[in-house]
């Protein structure tokens, strides 16, 4: 079978193997992410979905969403379970690509070990991070990967406290820091880059490493119909950084021509309604100085310099979009 | 056929190069050590075709297991004490995920009042996951077991993963006497790895999708039945085991001077060697005393138990392990099996945290059941060995 390699949105199969009728909310990054990913991946792969919104929506017995052969047994494990069925396909002969598909939980916090480990050895597996922020399987609890600022339930709005006050963690640095073969964060909302980063995660050996941001409807407060939008924005304001470390060169894929002021993204989206002027401009301190620190290179004026009208970040009165 | 002196924990690495075992995810623990450090020199060495995953932790050393058995391996891994107690997670996906993982447990206590020895509190509670388990009395016994256990947890009507429970230290570093069968008589015994279901993407199968209550009460129950079925395969694959190289165990259950005893002790591990002995010599002084050699805990052999003991005027059971505020687990699997026959039973625990169980207080544990046996009070349970007496 010829393969061609696949660099454009255009040269995307339509062979699906995250079908249709799968049980995600309307405007669910994760299903976006998990079914364009799986269209660059094709035929050959395995995929094993620990505890995460994908197992439910997407393998409720007796039904499957996958056409991919499917494995779940537990949350923390996926870096150890890929590296056990990548040894027993090895052994068999067969080639076949071996991919987990983790949730920010399932990565950045309980999954942290078994994915160290398995970066370690360098396995030949493909790891992929579904973030979208929060434990939204149970019901919007904060992660490591949740937003500074964030209400969650179990970052509340309270008369003390209000929202998260942590920043994301950084869990590339984490994962670069391995010295693995590929790493790179994605944005669906930006198809060209998407599929070229799953292409390129699909041609190399050894452990590769791909994080997408998946806006969440529920989980965000949001309009279904804007998540496409919102990921763009969080790329556009510095929240989300899209950039690839190919054998330890790091590079930008996509530099922002300035840097839009983190309201613009914080606005369209309730879990952050409440914040503060102070915690959006502390926000905005922490992305230019990420911004400052790992591409000061790239980015001659710190993007901090951008003034904006001060605005409100209450959008409607929409109970959806608030706590 | 090749003989060597060597440690129950190296004769345990021999059974998994035997058994030709495909992937091994390991991590160390005391007293386990020495099988995993074998395993990865036979490798090394090229002694053994098989891949060692050097994994982070025990979770990951049983969740890459699984996977590998998912994906069509014979897998192999060892632990003790809070390494099984880490994977206890991962125990349950094999089971019912029906992988047949072989497992070796160096039995070793574990939590507060921490220490490395023998005690069986680590493998007991899992008699709830779904895994056999045998437990061992001698070097020889666990090399021939790691054989067997891959035999009887990959047939077709078993699928079950299977722990192998060797005493830590008074076995797993004691070096004796082992005979290793040839590896073309081990090959004509144990064929390939011939998985049920296998993740491939030529023929994709979901493993293991969320399970609504409509289906999942049938799933327990077929695991309840296939552990319950397992009986007959563990007999048979015993038998044939003992044809082959003259070495059977008697399967689920071994007895030890039976046919007339009046009295007699249940005992598992290493203290049945140290029960015969007393046993011998109870004999000769005339008293009509038996040993019963329980091996396996899963599945419980309790019709065998039944016609074994029917006769008796009274048990014993011998606990390694307690349930607080309860009896040891033993005696407990013990008196549910017996209840309706009313035979008089009794508990003896003994050799908590590695303790020695000396000739004496097996003795002890003798004449409480020859009390018991004659109708006089004696304490339900026992605690023997104890500083300041029970």
């Amino acid at each position: 079978m010829v393969t061609k390699e696949i660099k454009t949105i255009k040269d995307l199969p339509r062979d699906d193997y995250l079908t249709r009728g799968h049980g995600a909310c309307p405007g669910c990054g994760v299903a976006i992410a998990v079914k364009n990913i799986a269209r660059v991946l094709g035929k050959d792969t395995i995929v094993y979905v620990p505890a995460s919104c994908l197992i439910v929506f997407s393998a409720l017995y007796p039904a499957s969403a996958f056409k991919w052969p499917f494995f779940y047994t537990a949350f923390e494990n996926t870096g150890a379970v890929i590296s056990g069925i990548k040894a027993a396909l090895k052994r068999r002969g067969k080639e076949v690509t071996v991919v987990g598909m983790a949730g920010d939980g399932g990565t950045f916090d309980i999954g942290l070990q078994a994915l160290s480990g398995a970066a370690e050895r360098n396995e030949d597996v493909v790891y992929v991070c579904l973030d979208n922020e929060a434990y939204m399987n149970t019901g919007i609890q904060r992660s490591g990967a949740t937003p500074f600022g964030a209400w969650t339930t179990t970052s509340p709005i309270g008369k003390k406290v209000q929202g998260k006050r942590e920043f994301k963690k950084d869990i590339d640095a984490i994962v670069a820091a391995h010295n693995i073969p590929y790493m790179a964060t994605l944005s669906i909302a930006h198809p060209n880059d998407f599929v070229r980063k799953v292409q390129k995660a699909k041609s190399e050996s050894g452990f590769r490493f791909l994080h997408v941001l998946c806006p969440c409807v529920p989980g965000w407060r949001s309009e279904a119909s804007k998540s496409v939008a919102i990921a763009r924005l969080a790329v556009e304001t510095g929240m989300w950084i899209l950039y690839e470390v190919d054998h330890g060169v790091e590079k930008l894929t996509y530099k922002p021509k300035t840097l839009v002021p983190v309201r613009e993204y914080l606005q369209l989206q309730g879990r952050f309604r409440h914040m503060s002027e102070e915690d959006v401009e502390k926000l905005q301190t922490w992305i230019c100085e990420r911004w400052k620190h790992q591409f000061y290179e790239e980015v001659p004026v710190p993007p901090c310099k951008i003034e904006e009208a001060k605005k409100a970040l209450i959008i409607d009165e929409d109970p959806l979009h608030g706590p | 056929m090749v003989m060597k002196v060597i440690s129950a924990d190296h004769a345990v690495a021999h059974g998994a190069r035997l058994a030709r075992v495909e992937v091994v995810p390991a991590f160390p623990i005391t007293p386990q050590t020495l099988i995993v450090e074998l395993i990865a020199e036979f490798i090394n060495d090229g002694e053994l075709d098989a891949d060692f995953l050097p994994v982070e932790s025990e979770h990951s050393a049983m969740s890459a297991a699984i996977g590998a058995c998912a994906g069509g391996a014979r897998a192999f891994t060892a632990t003790s004490s809070q390494g099984l107690a880490l994977m206890h997670e991962m125990l349950y996906a094999a089971p019912q995920n029906r992988l047949p993982v072989v497992m070796v447990n160096v039995n070793r206590s574990l939590g507060a009042a921490s220490g490395i020895w023998v005690e069986y509190n680590d493998s007991m509670p899992e008699r709830e996951s779904g895994w056999l388990q045998v437990y061992i009395e001698d070097n020889q016994e666990a090399l021939d077991m790691v054989i067997q256990a891959y035999r009887i947890a990959e047939d077709r009507g078993v699928m079950l993963p299977m722990m192998v429970c060797l005493d830590g230290f008074v076995l797993s570093h004691t070096v004796e006497r082992v005979d290793f069968p040839d590896q073309q008589l081990v090959d004509s015994f144990l064929p390939k790895f011939k998985p049920l279901y296998v993740l491939d993407p030529d023929e994709p199968v979901t493993m293991n999708p969320i399970t609504p209550p409509e289906y999942a009460m049938e799933m327990r129950y077929q695991l309840h039945q296939a552990v319950d079925e397992s009986k007959l395969v563990i007999e048979k694959v015993d038998r044939e085991y003992g044809a082959l190289t003259g070495r059977a165990y008697g399967g689920l259950i071994d007895t030890y001077q039976m046919e007339d005893a009046e009295i007699a002790l249940i005992a598992l591990g290493t203290v049945t060697s140290t029960a015969r002995v007393v046993v011998d010599h109870l004999r000769s002084k005339g008293k009509k005393v038996g040993l019963v050699k329980l091996r396996f805990l899963r599945p419980f052999p309790s019709d065998e138990l039944r016609s074994i003991a029917k006769n008796l005027k009274a048990l014993g059971v011998f606990d390694r392990s307690v349930s607080f505020n309860g009896f040891g687990p033993v005696f407990t699997e013990t008196r549910n099996a017996l209840y309706h026959l009313g035979i008089p039973l009794t508990n003896h625990v003994a050799g908590i945290g590695g303790r020695d169980v000396t000739f004496e207080e097996v003795r002890e544990m003798f004449s409480v059941i020859e009390e018991n046996a004659k109708g006089h009070r004696v304490k339900e349970c026992h605690w023997h060995g104890l500083r300041g007496g029970s």
